[in-house]
């Protein structure tokens, strides 16, 4: 008997391996590290890993290296290069973000011992200790290794599997805030029983789709959509229930109820870091999945996809509308970006000679313009604060600009980016989506998605107003904090600016990634 | 290489604009002075340089693969508008020199966002790539917003929000044709191209034309307040400060008749015209019902812009009538509307700094305490209700005669309108400046215009003079524009042209 060994490409595989390879590290230095050091190895682990994984995905980007990989598994492709990369930059800001000490009087924002019952004993006395919870670096490190997965997998099982490891470790860190600790337990469990549920869809619509395809195979899903044997009907129930687990991560309506909970819970660091590398694993998984797997029946879903845009962007936009802590706008507010993105889904356009939009390519831009607004306006978030900690409310937010006008100047810059105000890399990000959605025959949902910005604008624009135009509110002010959050927040600023003033390089880039390699 | 000059001109501001981030304090007056008056030469220097037709173009690639340029040309109409951003700015800056701070809001940051506005307003005036002309319309809206929420009333934050959503609903319905032309740009040329050369020639299907307009359309009709989405301009101009209502009324609503020529016309001809006989009944409504509600306002802001809302009226009406009278009395109307707003808006701010309010019941009697106040009061009514012998006198009579000829029942209606110009004006003027001399007059008014404020007052009523006098001078450069835009749409004058009659 003949077994063929394995093929494992390393080297292009190397980027995913690096960030595996030092949260393994990180679950080590929990292990022999003294309680003393670890803060800072763990720190500096994740740093140089990141950056190195961030090398590795250079080098073979530069070699141009593409290809499925992994007996079939991951597909390294240029929208995959961009996901990637996107994924380990705004992973490295956000997760800077969790190593913030100096707001808190010396602690981060995580719960000194989380195992303990709120208001006990055991919990007095770790807090009285100083005790902090270092694991939250390899968890994040984790949960990231699963989103670069799972944005590439070409198969569904690799793509369960990523799916777990990208979201057990979340679900936990959600539940390790220090301040209002039951709020954070409840969020944790409240979303760990929807998302079991929703990976429980993902499971059985899996199930479906292998019954039609007899094949967990993108590449021989697509095959057997082209020559289709039998049970259409097998195929439509298992995309719906597996569009079902990918939205619900997603955070598009009807399955967008953790959101705001999770969102307000959740220590405003893994706010962050969720807001962003979940969204963009999720999409880029569900684009790659209903284009490569099933971009021959887009006939099928695209009308289903088209309405669940709809009322994404505008239940997202009118419940931001009703929100009094920032928090829980924001949350709303990435509801309502990810019905944007899923605008140019809808329109499955596809790059040509004489059109350089394709929906690849803009949804990618609309996340990275979305990424970058989200990392500075959840660091800005850490920062606004009253004596009993973060201030969420936005009442007291009133006259930041009079106390720090330029913490406030780049929230300003993020809120406008958010709302797709022209010079912004918001602007362009709509601008790219509705393109996509209008050439995929699809311009009753651009005018839908325009009314629901104009809406949004009002949104971001009552931030703002609060901010710049209001008497300042008492006793809340903007903490020192260290570089770990100044970095994310000027850097978020900038780009924005950036990607709304240049974006001609990076749109280069972007779009010569926007076809998926199947 | 070749200079790029219409660059260069809008950089001026905007550098000026990011030295006043320096803390200079004291300073930041006379810093900010000095670059508008060096962006006023600059601007000078264009007028000077320019030949017609494309002679100072420039093209740049900014995203190529989305046709996309950073494209700016100046054709005559734009070039009246650039000569009216770069003279009214200086004049602004001179006017609210004593503006006081209210908490961080302070005279810097005025001087710096009037500059940053000053150097958006001139890309828009002067993009030739639909996308780019998109993308200082929308920026311009940042600047003006925190000038309205930032300095003046007691409600300015509502007035700001007011503002920037009537823009932002009208700049998000043009965003839905701007994505429109990219589309069609593909079907119709091959090719993505948001260039206006590209774009004017395109052969659209007839009801996409007309659609893809309608989306300008909307956009520029919010711009230049028409009735009904006018609501928005009283409410800014009643909080902000007179000199920001000037940039506000003189300039950026001027982005909407602008745009109408250059847009509407120059992209959809067959759509514009199919539009007129809507367009030209919401312009009669507008002058109109615009005139009504200046006789019935109480307070002079709120009046000086539902004065706008008539003449913007009128701008609009000699626009679709399609005759070369109209539309060359249309752009000068713009040019000489922003000259005598600014002078109301401005003399009117020197009687506020006086009296501390803008209600017309507080005042009575001034021109006895200060006569020359007063007198520059006339002076800017008579202007604003088109006096013969004033610049804006030409400009009305040029659009009345080019209804006229289309349709003379439309020339008589516009013609009431002038009626009740007088009418809101003297009003005002005699309710405000002459009686008996008051109890707070007397003792709120006790200095007459004094030096700055004459300096403020003298240019304008000098380019209203001059122009008023020798319109040639700006129809002269007026002219070619018109010309080209009737010959794109494909309409000829019904009669001999009346225009002449206007030199």
């Amino acid at each position: 008997m003949n077994i063929a060994t394995p093929t494992f490409e390393w080297l292009q595989l190397a980027p995913v391996l690096t960030v595996l390879l030092v949260a393994c590290l990180g679950v080590v230095v929990e292990a022999v590290a003294p309680r003393a050091y670890r803060f800072v190895l763990q720190v500096s682990l994740v740093v140089l890993g990141l950056l190195a994984a961030l090398g590795f995905l250079a080098v073979n980007y530069v070699n141009e290296s593409v290809g499925i990989l992994a007996e079939g598994a991951v597909a390294l492709d240029r929208p995959t290069y961009l996901i990637w990369g996107a994924l380990l930059v705004f992973g490295l800001l956000s997760i800077l973000l969790f190593a913030e000490r100096k707001l808190d009087n010396g602690v981060s924002a995580f719960a000194a011992s989380a195992a303990s019952i709120p208001g006990s004993v055991s919990e007095t006395d770790s807090s009285a200790a100083r005790h902090e919870h270092t694991e939250v670096f390899p968890l994040a490190l984790f949960s990231l290794s699963g989103m670069m997965v799972f944005a590439s997998a070409t198969d569904l099982i690799t793509a369960f599997v990523a799916l777990e490891v990208m979201s057990l470790p979340l679900y936990l860190l959600s539940g390790m805030a220090r301040r209002r600790r039951l709020l954070s337990q409840e969020a944790a469990l409240k979303y760990f029983l929807l998302g079991s549920m929703s990976s429980a869809f993902f499971l059985f619509g899996m199930a479906l789709v292998y019954g039609y395809a007899g094949s967990f195979d993108y590449k021989a899903i697509d095959a057997a959509v082209f020559t289709p044997t039998y049970g259409h009907g097998l195929l439509l129930t298992g995309a719906a229930l597996m569009a079902v687990g990918l939205l619900f991560k997603i955070g598009a309506v009807p399955f967008h109820n953790w959101v705001p909970d999770v969102y307000v819970g959740a220590p405003t660091p893994v706010t962050g870091f969720m807001a962003i590398t979940t969204k963009l694993a999720a999409v880029g998984a569900t684009a790659r999945f209903f284009f490569v797997a099933l971009g021959a029946d887009r006939w099928s879903w695209q009308p289903l996809l088209a309405a669940v845009a709809l009322v994404t962007m505008i239940v997202g936009v009118v419940l931001a509308l009703t929100q009094t802590d920032i928090k829980r706008l924001l949350a709303y507010s990435s509801v309502s970006h990810a019905g944007f993105i899923l605008v140019a889904v809808v329109g499955a356009t596809v790059a040509t000679t004489s059109n350089y939009t394709s929906s690849v390519a803009s949804i990618i831009f609309y996340l990275l313009a979305y990424g970058f607004a989200t990392v500075a306006a959840f660091a800005v978030v850490t920062m606004v604060r009253d004596a009993a900690g973060e201030a969420n409310d936005i009442t007291s937010w009133a006259g930041l600009g009079q106390k720090n006008p330029v913490i406030a100047a780049a929230f300003a810059i993020v809120m406008l980016s958010f709302a797709g105000i022209p010079l912004t890399g918001g602007f362009i990000g709509k601008w790219e989506v509705f393109t996509a959605a209008w050439q995929g025959g699809y311009s009753w949902l651009v005018v839908a998605g325009v009314i629901a910005s104009l809406i949004a604008a009002y949104v971001y624009l009552k931030v703002i107003v609060s901010m710049f135009f209001a008497a300042p509110a008492e006793g809340v002010s903007v903490g020192k904090a260290g570089l770990v959050t100044l970095v994310p927040v000027g850097v978020g600023a900038i780009a924005s600016i950036y990607l709304g003033i240049f974006p001609g390089p990076v749109m280069d880039v972007v779009t010569a990634a926007s076809i998926f390699l199947r | 290489m070749t200079v790029p000059w219409l660059t260069l001109l809008g950089l001026v501001p905007l550098v000026g604009a990011g030295a006043l981030l320096l803390p200079i304090k004291e300073l930041a007056r006379y810093l900010g002075m000095f670059f508008a008056l060096l962006t006023a030469a600059a601007g000078i220097g264009v007028a000077v340089l320019y030949t017609g037709g494309a002679s100072l173009a420039e093209k740049v690639a900014w995203m190529p693969n989305f046709g996309t340029w950073w494209a700016l040309n100046v054709d005559g109409m734009g070039l009246v508008m650039v000569l009216l951003t770069v003279a009214l700015t200086p004049v602004v800056l001179l006017a609210e020199w004593k503006l006081d701070s209210v908490g961080r809001w302070t005279p810097q940051a005025f001087v710096a966002l009037v500059l940053l506005l000053e150097s958006l307003s001139l890309y828009t005036f002067l993009a030739a790539d639909v996308l780019l002309f998109y993308l200082f319309f929308e920026a311009t809206l940042i600047p003006m917003y925190f000038l309205i929420g930032g300095f003046g009333g007691a409600q300015r934050a509502q007035a700001a929000v007011k503002f920037l959503l009537f823009s932002l609903a009208g700049g998000l319905v043009m965003l839905i044709s701007v994505i429109g032309l990219y589309v069609y740009s593909i079907r119709v040329l091959g090719t993505p191209s948001y260039l206006l050369g590209d774009l004017a020639g395109m052969a659209l299907p007839t009801d996409v034309g007309r659609w893809l307009m309608l989306g300008f359309l909307v956009a520029f009709i919010v711009k230049a307040p028409m009735v009904p989405v006018h609501t928005w301009l009283p409410t800014a101009t009643e909080q902000a400060t007179p000199g920001t209502s000037v940039l506000l009324v003189g300039i950026l609503d001027k982005i909407g008749t602008f745009g109408m020529i250059k847009f509407c016309l120059g992209l959809f001809p067959e759509a514009s015209q199919w539009v007129a006989p809507a367009m030209v009944v919401l312009a009669l409504i507008s002058i109109i019902y615009g005139a009504i509600a200046a006789i019935g306002s109480s307070d002079m802001l709120r009046l000086i812009a539902y004065t706008s809302v008539s003449h913007f009226g009128f701008m609009v009406l000699g626009i679709y009538t399609f005759t070369s009278a109209g539309i060359s009395g249309s752009i000068f109307y713009m040019v000489n509307h922003g000259f005598s707003t600014a002078a109301l808006f401005l003399v009117v701010g020197m009687l506020i700094a006086r009296r501390g309010s803008s209600k017309v019941a507080d005042f009575g009697g001034v021109e006895k305490v200060a006569p020359v106040l007063a007198g520059f009061l006339l002076f800017a009514g008579l202007s604003g209700l088109a006096l013969p012998g004033l610049s804006s006198f030409v400009s009305e009579f040029m659009v009345m005669a080019g209804a006229w000829s289309r349709q003379p029942w439309v020339g008589a209606i516009a013609a009431l309108g002038t009626v009740l110009a007088a009418v809101y004006i003297l009003l005002m003027y005699q309710r405000t400046m002459t009686g008996p001399v008051s109890e707070a007059t007397a003792k709120y008014f006790t200095t007459d215009a004094g030096l700055r404020e004459k300096w403020v007052a003298a240019p304008l009523i000098a380019v209203i003079l001059i122009l008023g006098f020798v319109p040639g001078l700006a129809l002269k450069v007026i002219e070619p524009t018109t010309q080209q835009t009737m010959s794109h749409v494909g309409v000829t004058d019904p009669v001999a042209p009346l225009g002449e009659e206007g030199k």
